[in-house]
């Protein structure tokens, strides 16, 4: 192509993805020394303009609700930005019977300026699966291998949390918790009382000062992101290191095509389009991680074709794009009449879950395999849209009367979210569409997704499970599901919990994972994958620490590499 | 922008750098945030006053929609009501914005005022204040719909202006204020749960 606009600057490294993953690598691959081009979709975030903290509804014309009263389905309008399960001029599609849901997020950080901060420890389990139960795969490297990464990743990001030694939850290096608000003293009530583990939660929120990042002032509203970083975001906590060294160039508005492969069947640069003047231009790199999140990094292998690699790049083994998987989720609520007696208190805390529920019946026989862990929220929290649907429905009428009622029910329900680990299937992946492509005319991706009897009889037990736990609570449970139909038990659609992972897999074997033990393709050796893809299993854990702790590690690993001149 | 939108920008930057290059704050996050609800009150009181004009309802159309917002919520002896609390604008931006918001609300209020001239000759406003009663007592209910079918639509309609009402009320200062919500503020420690009553 003519209109092609090279640059002839030779960077060691081109990192796609200003993410979780990608934000940890550029971290510890300039600080190792190398130079890096960092590729990112989306515009730059400014915290103080971008981020709502602190805003009440009324200072926002739409109260919350956004234009047209939108901003529901993306979480509500004082969600950080630029999260959203459809972009426009950047579709994806789903094939006949499936309904996957996408939710990417172009900005600097990704998705790590709203994501929930719930950092868990994958279990040693969790790497040996298919030992455990012959259900998929073990993992080429354990939790052993692992476990300094973590360390090094929680004490630079810093997590909150207590050592409690439950087998399914290891424990890390923790600051101390938040105090328990009055939601969590009954459910850890009611949960002593039916025999369920109920521990302080593990987020990544600062309750003391880190690296001087400033502690949690305790406003509730992590999710809108935070002006003082004092929470963890991969554009507040990982690019402004990397920026330090003088050594990290950031690109924006770059949203990746292709990974070029070079005559020597090595990555040479990736090609991309400006998305300002709509003109392709290309990096030179020694090396490229791909960091785009999961599917979108699958996306790039698979559009990535040459002679050498007709089916996209390192997919010899034809497993890119393969053994996707979310977490299985259901939701419920009770209310809790108890709650009704509390005088008005500030019960904002911390952005998220101050307790929560590991998984608890590892000790025992389940009617489905793995397991999942339960978050639980509510209370007082600050009113919002669509804050009394639920009384509304029930109780009719209008005047004086729907003030009264909803005086008295505020603040008395108790949500409970369980995220359980799905088994990767056959009828679950991601491939190219063959017909559409993206306003960049870059071909999108069809999704394929399948929940398995397993996952389905996994939502029942939480339903079972949220039911039993109001009810020790002296609560009434309201949710009510299906058994069948397109949600049996309240399951979420695929995607919908925005854990998805597994589509470029590390294995052993170059011959059904396309990755090794440290992110580094079979096939190229310069080509590494730092986002959610690499991950062989999804255990009920929420998968960004994790994604954190491999980037860390096969960073440092690519940085020994290329000082051998193994690149 | 107001010299005042400056220094806000100002002092939230200051602590954004603060966070990322380590240095040791003078500023608490506290100060910021109470200085940025100043401006943005001030901000507010500044623009131009006077009466509220539609974006999307014809000004018959506001008068009805802002009349029935305040029969849904009105005031009582603890606070205000739903047309103070700015329900009627908030619901007719949301409108202005989104056509099938505009079908359910412009044509829902089209239809209350066809049954009103139906059953009383007169469009809802110049019914009485009993005649009003009548008609949104047989809306308000979903059962009087299984009665009778040609309620449907005005079920429907009322329910959806009345979750918009409560939406626009519960997110307003007074709104939020009724409930007591104590909170969107910089603490230095999360004080925790007050001792919980007898279960």
């Amino acid at each position: 192509m003519s209109q092609v606009i090279r640059s002839p600057k030779m960077y060691d490294v081109c990192v796609i993805g200003s993410g979780a993953g990608g934000g940890t690598a550029a971290k510890v691959l300039t600080e190792g020394g190398l130079n890096v081009v960092l590729l990112e979709a989306g515009p730059p975030v400014t915290p103080e303009k971008d981020f709502k903290m602190l805003m009440w509804p009324y200072e926002l014309p739409h109260r919350g609700a956004g234009v047209g009263g939108h901003a529901g389905e993306n979480f509500g309008e004082f969600l950080a930005p630029n999260g959203a399960w459809n972009i426009e001029g950047e579709p994806y599609t789903s094939a006949s019977g499936s309904n996957f849901q996408w939710f990417r997020s172009r900005i600097v950080g990704g998705r790590t300026n709203h994501w929930g901060r719930i950092a868990l420890r994958f279990a040693p389990i969790d790497f040996k699966s298919a030992t455990r139960d012959g259900l998929g795969d073990d993992w080429p490297i354990t939790y052993d291998d692992l476990a300094p990464y973590y360390d090094k990743v929680e004490s630079y990001i810093g997590v909150f949390g207590t050592r409690e030694n439950v087998s399914s939850a290891p424990d890390g290096m923790f600051l101390p918790p938040p105090k328990p608000r009055c939601t969590d003293l009954i459910v850890k009530k009611a949960c002593d009382k039916i025999g369920i583990i109920c521990i302080p939660s593990r987020l990544a929120i600062l309750t003391r000062s880190v690296n001087g990042r400033l502690p949690c002032h305790y406003c509730g509203q992590c999710g809108r992101g935070c002006v003082t970083a004092s929470n963890f975001s991969s554009s507040q906590v990982m690019i402004p290191p990397a920026m330090k060294t003088g050594k990290l160039t950031m690109v924006t508005g770059a949203m990746a095509r292709e990974v070029l492969l070079g005559k020597d069947g090595k990555a040479e640069g990736v090609s991309y389009i400006d998305k300002a003047t709509r003109t392709e231009k290309r990096v030179n790199a020694r090396a490229v991680v791909l960091a785009a999140s999961a599917c979108e990094s699958a996306r790039l292998l698979l559009n990535s074709k040459s002679s050498q690699f007709p089916n996209g790049l390192a997919n010899s083994s034809g497993t890119v794009g393969r053994y996707l998987t979310d977490s299985v989720g259901s939701d419920g609520w009770g209310i809790i009449p108890q709650l009704e007696k509390m005088p008005p208190h500030n019960h904002d805390g911390v952005g998220g879950m101050h307790m929560y529920i590991p998984w608890w019946k590892f000790d025992r026989k389940n009617d489905f395999p793995r397991g999942y862990h339960i978050e639980f929220g509510g209370g007082r929290e600050m009113p919002g849209i669509g804050e009394f649907n639920d009384l509304l429905h029930e109780e009719e009428g209008y005047g004086a009367s729907v003030k009264k009622r909803a005086r008295q029910v505020y603040g008395t329900g108790i949500g409970m979210a369980g995220r359980g680990e799905m088994i990767p299937n056959p009828d679950t992946y991601c491939e190219i569409d063959p017909i559409v492509v993206d306003k960049w005319g870059i071909p999108v991706l069809r999704f394929h997704f399948k929940w398995s009897e397993y996952e389905i009889r996994q939502a029942k037990d939480m339903q079972e499970t949220f039911r039993a736990i109001i009810e020790a609570a002296g609560g009434e449970y309201k949710t009510k599901t299906p058994i069948s139909g397109q949600r049996p038990f309240g399951i979420a659609e695929g995607g919908k919990i925005i854990h998805e992972v597994g589509t470029a897999r590390m294995g052993a074997d170059p011959k059904s994972a396309v990755l090794n033990g440290y992110c580094q393709a079979h096939d190229v050796k310069n080509v590494f994958v730092m986002d959610g893809a690499p991950l062989v299993t999804n255990p009920d854990k929420n998968p960004t620490l994790t994604i954190m702790a491999l980037a860390w590690r096969a960073s440092e690993y690519l940085l020994d590499e290329a000082k051998k001149g193994n690149l | 922008m107001s010299e005042n939108s400056v220094t806000r920008r100002d002092i939230l930057r200051t602590l954004a750098i603060g966070a990322v290059s380590g240095s040791v704050l003078q500023v608490i996050p506290a100060k910021a945030a109470e200085y940025a609800h100043h401006v943005v009150h001030n901000e507010k009181a500044a623009s131009p006053a006077g009466k509220y004009v539609p974006k999307y309802f014809s000004s018959h159309q506001y008068e009805m929609l802002t009349t029935l917002c305040d029969i849904i919520i009105p005031k009582d002896e603890k606070s205000g009501g739903a047309v103070e609390a700015g329900a009627p604008e908030f619901i007719d931006l949301l409108t202005s914005e989104n056509e099938e918001y505009q079908l359910a609300l412009g044509g829902g209020l089209q239809w209350l005022d066809s049954l009103c001239s139906d059953r009383y000759s007169n469009v809802f406003l110049d019914c009485t204040p009993e005649q009003r009663k009548e008609v949104l007592d047989l809306i308000a209910f979903r059962k009087n719909a299984k009665q009778d079918l040609t309620l449907s639509q005005g079920v429907a309609f009322f329910a959806f202006l009345r979750r918009l009402t409560c939406d626009g009320f519960y997110t307003s200062k007074i709104g939020i204020a009724d409930l007591q919500y104590i909170g969107n503020t910089a603490l230095r420690e999360f004080p925790g749960c007050p001792p919980l009553p007898e279960a």
